[in-house]
């Protein structure tokens, strides 16, 4: 806010801001170097800040040797997936809580919301017990039933029924679980929330059914909520971690982030840190472009995400 | 609660709307929750064939163990360390950017990245430019200033690296908050501020700043909670807890202890106390927000 004439600080401002630029890209711009080196300079101490020509050599090797074709389309398919998850299912769940009237509204609404800033890594023992056994809950209900003994009444010989169906090593374990959080339905309600009465009022007059006005007014009316929530989830989807490497042991199936720990040089190897840098750009490279593209959605959506 | 009047009078739709957000979160909320409630009053063998029922033992256990107590305070030097640089930073480039006025999306943009890169990925580009043998800034110390630099071997070096990797991604974050909640600040005030001779350092800290404490509250929650538990990336992509459990913060050793320990008692013990804290320090925040919306009307 230039209110004033103060052209020293003026100036101080200018060089603050280009150093804290220069100072927060740093280590983006000194990995994009490190992967356009042969390994020869990599290993140089100290390492050539002029870029090489190897960039596309050493992503070929790093892409090969990371078996990254595979881990970025399981990145691709649970980032997207955990993205329109929680998107819908919080769309329809917000609708339900700020647009009816129900006898069992507050219980519901109670339900959702404590999970509200309850992340994932609170819980992953039991939750790991839950996506390798998704029938362990109905498991207990039959045994505490004592079904077995009725059905093998019935069937006059001993029967043992188990029901197990595991989530480990698949793209719904990987999912579904991330799905189970509040802030996207805690988002879309306050949303809601600020949208004119009359406009439902006039709907209900006009004879629109409650779908009718959810997909005719409401929907259009939360596309940026909507743009900015892609944003944040996608980013957020992409970059888990802990869930990925505790619920997938074939390699198969992990995915990019978690990947890149193999191309980390371990004291024993050559110090291929220009294969390595080279992987971690391909990796970080589609959250960094959904930011960027979408900024102004992403910005506001963030912002709004405080009240 | 806020309440619409404008009501759709629908009988069953509200709960077939409602029925996909209830399942997944009591399939994968409440049940595991509770199951971990359960295991945390348990002790059982690592194979989970036998468990009995113990009460508090494994939380009794759990705060006599120094490990524990270590990993505690591990976590409170990590989180504040990050907190402090990450929000000093943020803080500063924000008030910079919004002093200029102009470029605010160029500037913006040049500052967002960081947010978007995973935090595993962050751990790594620091672990390069911190390597003892081929980092930029290990041997610039070296050479400047005689510093032995070695983050896989010391203890305080590693804990600085891993400060460095997490604070430095939610630079971005609390710079965009920042920059928001400084655009939000009346101009009058400061105007009016500088009409009256107060220089632009006094009209920050008198002004500026104090309004500025919601959004404060808000990113120093959201910064906690970051390096609680998202944090695991860095951590298992580059100390693994080492050297010698050093940055073991609370949410690796659940991992280790549950997972690789096979403890499964006090693994769940130790869930349960981080889920407190986080509850603890959501209520908090809750609180604030509400008094701050009073206040403003």
């Amino acid at each position: 806010m230039m209110v004033e004439k103060t052209p020293i600080l003026d100036t101080f401002t200018y060089f603050a801001l280009i150093f804290g630029i220069l100072v927060v890209g740093f280590p983006i711009l000194y990995a994009v170097i490190a992967a356009t080196l042969p390994i020869e300079d990599v290993s140089r101490v100290p390492m050539s800040m002029i870029p090489g020509d190897q960039l596309f050599n050493n992503i070929a090797e790093a892409w090969g040797r990371g078996n990254l074709d595979t881990q970025l389309l399981n990145s691709f398919i649970m980032a997207s997936g955990i993205t329109f998850g929680k998107i819908i299912v919080s769309l329809f769940g917000a609708f339900s809580i700020v647009y009816f009237d129900y006898r069992l509204r507050p219980l519901a609404f109670a339900t959702v919301f404590c999970t509200l800033m309850l992340p994932i890594e609170v819980r992953i023992l039991p939750t790991y017990e839950m996506a390798a056994n998704i029938f362990g809950p109905l498991q207990s209900v039959w045994d505490a039933l004592g079904l077995d003994g009725i059905i093998s009444w019935f069937a006059r010989h001993d029967v043992e029924v188990t029901l197990e169906f595991s989530l480990l090593d698949s793209y719904a374990g990987l999912i579904l679980p991330l799905t189970a959080s509040a802030t996207c339905t805690f988002l879309f309600r306050q949303f809601f929330l600020t949208i004119p009465e009359e406009l439902c009022e006039a709907a209900k007059m006009d004879g629109a059914s409650p779908m009718t006005f959810f997909w005719r007014i409401l929907l259009p009316l939360s596309k940026t909520n909507i743009a900015a929530l892609v944003v944040i989830e996608f980013v957020y989807g992409w970059n888990q971690y802990l869930w990925p490497l505790l619920i997938t042991t074939n390699p198969k199936m992990t995915t990019a982030v978690i990947g890149l720990h193999h191309l980390l040089p371990s004291p024993e190897d050559p110090p291929d840190w220009h294969i390595a840098m080279a992987g971690a750009l391909i990796v970080m490279l589609p959250p960094i472009l959904v930011v960027l593209c979408m900024q102004r959605w992403f910005v506001k959506g963030l912002v709004e995400k405080e009240k | 609660m806020i309440k619409k009047r404008a009501y759709f009078k629908t009988r069953s739709l509200p709960y077939l709307l409602i029925l996909p957000q209830i399942v997944i979160t009591v399939t994968f909320f409440y049940w595991p929750a509770v199951q971990g409630l359960l295991a945390s009053f348990q002790v059982s063998d690592p194979f989970g064939f036998r468990s009995r029922f113990v009460w508090f033992d494994n939380f009794i256990t759990l705060f006599s163990d120094p490990l524990y107590l270590k990993s505690m305070l591990t976590t409170l030097i990590f989180s504040g360390s990050v907190a402090v640089v990450s929000i000093t930073c943020g803080l500063f480039l924000a008030t910079m950017a919004n002093r200029v006025l102009r470029f605010t999306t160029l500037t913006r943009t040049l500052l967002i990245w960081p947010y978007a890169i995973a935090p595993a990925i962050s751990g790594i580009l620091w672990l390069f430019l911190l390597h003892p043998s081929y980092g930029v800034v290990s041997i610039s110390l070296e050479n400047w200033f005689g510093l032995d630099w070695n983050p896989l071997l010391e203890s305080s070096h590693a804990m600085l690296l891993i400060v460095m990797a997490s604070a430095w991604k939610n630079i971005s974050y609390n710079f965009v908050f920042f920059l928001a909640g400084l655009q939000a600040v009346p101009h009058s005030l400061i105007e009016a501020a500088a009409m009256d001779g107060a220089s632009p350092f006094r009209r920050f800290w008198a002004i500026t700043f104090p309004m500025l404490s919601p959004t404060m509250f808000f990113v120093t929650v959201m910064t906690i909670i970051f390096s609680f538990f998202e944090s695991f990336g860095v951590i298992h992509a580059v100390t693994q807890g080492g050297p010698g459990g050093s940055t073991n913060i609370l949410v690796y050793k659940v991992y280790q202890d549950g997972f690789i320990g096979l403890n499964l008692g006090s693994s769940s013990a130790q869930s349960i106390v981080l889920m407190l804290l986080i509850v603890l320090i959501t209520t908090l925040q809750f609180k604030y927000v509400e008094r701050k919306v009073q206040y403003t009307g």
